[in-house]
């Protein structure tokens, strides 16, 4: 797309964050994200502002404050009440169009790459997907004779070939320059209760049209599983663990330290464990206390769910599988004996206390 | 009924990845693969051909090589293949890529477009919804599952905690999961006819409704800062062979304060 004139740019100011909800709960990546717009809005003496889209969502506008929200603005029409693509887009682009913001953040979720590239398609802008690591800094990077360098860009890094490269994106010829997120990488602020944020209503107007998609059925997955991206130590296992049953030996040693079960994508594809429990590219990114790797064999797809996790113990039978280049410690063994052993050693440990 | 399936060539990251002896990623030596989640959108064009007769063509962008990936999709089941390629159109990011598949569809007859969710090099998902939005059309992402319901399409569309069910009217755009099915395999039959079939090339000047600016590395409003192959996180340490292993993890847990 052309450049957009500089005085058009000048006008864009702000960081503005899509405030994903579902059924009327914020998602856990809106915090995620008003901590990230506030740490580079500070950086551009700026604001952030929350753009909050549903259906009698103004209930969660304290909420958002309460995480650093400076500014909501609020969306809210019946048309909005589940998510589907046309309203959403269209209320996120109006808000983009009459507000003008500087930085559009949009978490990297099953909702997010949906919405993202449609929004930024329809206000023809760059969008960055599934980024890791967001500064401030100038674009490019170091000057080029002849070039002009710009400052204050958003330097946007994301990994690209399944997680072996890490690539760092500037778009520094049009506005918003907007991104999406990866859940679970950036860090929300604290929650300072009857914390207050300037709110704004504002209703595009919502025609239905062709691009309405029609909603025969919500289904929700049925479950009382713990996100595992909120646990503290993770008994992952992979392919090696051989069944669904045998992971009955991941689930005792998990009891037993006070951690979760998770799993590989080659557990999910066998139906061994619902998707929820997936770490890696395709799953969820954790950075737990503890990570145990049990018979995962450490495709790099794995290895990027899962690599910032403070302390990570492989066991696989292969002493040349990847994971045990990561794995701050490792042991070259069969899991069917060690996982039951290391249960009751950890029990008996913690029972001597 | 039309179905045009937008395929990707790219290099298979899943397990061929090959590095240098610096460490860096040695793309010259890996393989490459029609893209998962394509494969699994051709596949489900192919099961609608196969239950109420439509015509199935294939659409890439890219080198001259990516023939190659056209010509497996005839052998799997498709009628047609379209080829864009030109010098001009090198460099794109998704936005640059999006208008010029748009501007090439614009050119084809669809009442369905399927593209994969995502490609396995760039991992954006951005590529299907933009095309969507140049050409007007409604888009459902992530389909799971896909049936056709008079001139309507309905589609199991996944979701982090659940599903939902969709119906949208034709003409639409889908983007495909790679659990959506188990592609087949190309047929004896099939390999002949992708060898007789000619493939359509189609250059910038055959693009209808799309203007210099949107194409290309200059049409691209994201441009590269840097890029590096990623640092490995250096090895650990491994328990020593004549360890017993259970003591040695209880030790490292205790030495770290975990229990």
């Amino acid at each position: 797309m052309g450049a957009m004139n500089a005085e058009e740019m000048e006008k864009y100011k702000g960081v503005f964050v899509f405030a994903q909800q579902v059924d009327n709960v914020l998602s856990g990546i809106s915090f995620e994200l008003i901590g990230e717009g506030k740490r580079l809005a500070s950086k551009l003496d700026a604001q952030v502002t929350a753009v909050l889209i549903g259906s009698e969502v103004s209930g969660l506008v304290d909420e958002l404050a309460a995480y650093g929200a400076d500014r909501v603005i609020v969306v809210d029409d019946p048309e909005l009440k589940n998510y589907r693509t046309e309203p959403y887009a269209h209320a996120l682009a109006s808000v983009i169009n009459e507000y003008k913001p500087e930085i559009v953040l949009v978490g990297a979720t099953a909702i997010g790459r949906d919405l993202g590239p449609t929004v930024s398609a329809r206000v023809a802008t760059g969008l960055t997907a599934d980024c890791t690591l967001l500064e401030i800094g100038d674009f490019p990077i170091n000057p080029i004779p002849g070039k002009e360098q710009k400052h204050n860009q958003l330097l946007m890094t994301r990994p690209a070939f399944g997680g072996n490269t890490i690539a760092t994106i500037a778009c520094p010829d049009n506005r918003p320059q907007m991104a999406t997120v990866r859940p679970g990488v950036m860090q929300k602020l604290d929650k300072t209760e009857g914390a207050k944020a300037e709110v704004i209503n504002y209703n595009p107007g919502f025609t239905p049209n062709n691009r309405y998609v029609e909603i025969l059925e919500v289904a929700k997955a049925v479950s009382d599983i713990k996100d595992i991206m909120d646990a503290k130590i993770l008994v992952s296992g992979g392919r090696g663990v051989g069944s669904s049953e045998n992971f009955k030996i991941l689930e005792d040693l998990a009891d037993a330290i006070g951690g979760q079960v998770s799993c590989s994508r080659a557990v999910v594809d066998s139906g061994w464990k619902p998707k929820e429990l997936q770490v890696g590219q395709t799953g969820k990114t954790v950075r737990p206390n503890v990570y145990f790797a049990i018979g995962i064999s450490g495709a790099i797809q794995h290895v990027a769910g899962m690599e910032e996790s403070d302390i990570i113990i492989a066991i696989n039978k292969d002493a040349d599988a990847p994971i045990f280049d990561v794995a701050d410690y490792g042991v070259v063994g069969d899991l069917n004996k060690i996982v039951p052993a290391l249960t009751e050693a950890i029990k008996a440990e913690i029972a001597a206390k | 009924m039309k179905i045009v399936v937008c395929i990707k060539q790219v290099p298979d990251t899943k397990g061929g990845v090959k590095f240098n002896p610096d460490g860096t990623l040695d793309r010259g030596a890996m393989l490459t693969i029609m893209n998962p989640d394509d494969k699994a959108g051709l596949e489900a064009a192919l099961r609608l051909k196969d239950e109420y007769g439509a015509e199935v063509t294939v659409l890439t962008m890219g080198l001259p090589k990516a023939t190659d990936v056209l010509q497996e999709a005839i052998a799997m089941g498709a009628d047609k293949g379209v080829l864009v390629t030109d010098r001009v159109l090198g460099g794109a990011d998704t936005w640059a890529t999006s208008t010029t598949l748009a501007g090439a569809l614009r050119k084809l007859d669809y009442d369905l477009i399927i593209t994969g969710r995502q490609a396995i090099d760039g991992d954006t998902a951005q590529v299907g919804p933009q095309i969507a939005e140049h050409l007007g059309l409604p888009v459902i992402s992530y389909a799971q599952e896909i049936k056709l319901e008079g001139d309507s399409i309905v589609v199991k569309r996944q979701y982090d905690d659940g599903y939902h069910m969709l119906k949208a009217k034709l003409p639409c755009l889908i983007t495909a999961l790679s659990e959506l099915n188990e592609p087949r395999y190309m047929t004896p039959g099939g390999i002949f006819k992708a060898v007789e079939t000619e493939i359509t090339t189609l250059g910038r000047a055959d693009l209808v409704d799309v203007d210099d600016s949107n194409i290309g590395l200059n049409g691209s409003p994201t441009k590269i800062a840097k890029a590096s192959d990623k640092v490995k996180k250096g090895q650990g340490e491994m328990a020593p062979e004549d360890a017993d292993p259970v003591a040695y993890i209880v030790g490292k847990l205790k030495d770290k304060h975990v229990i």
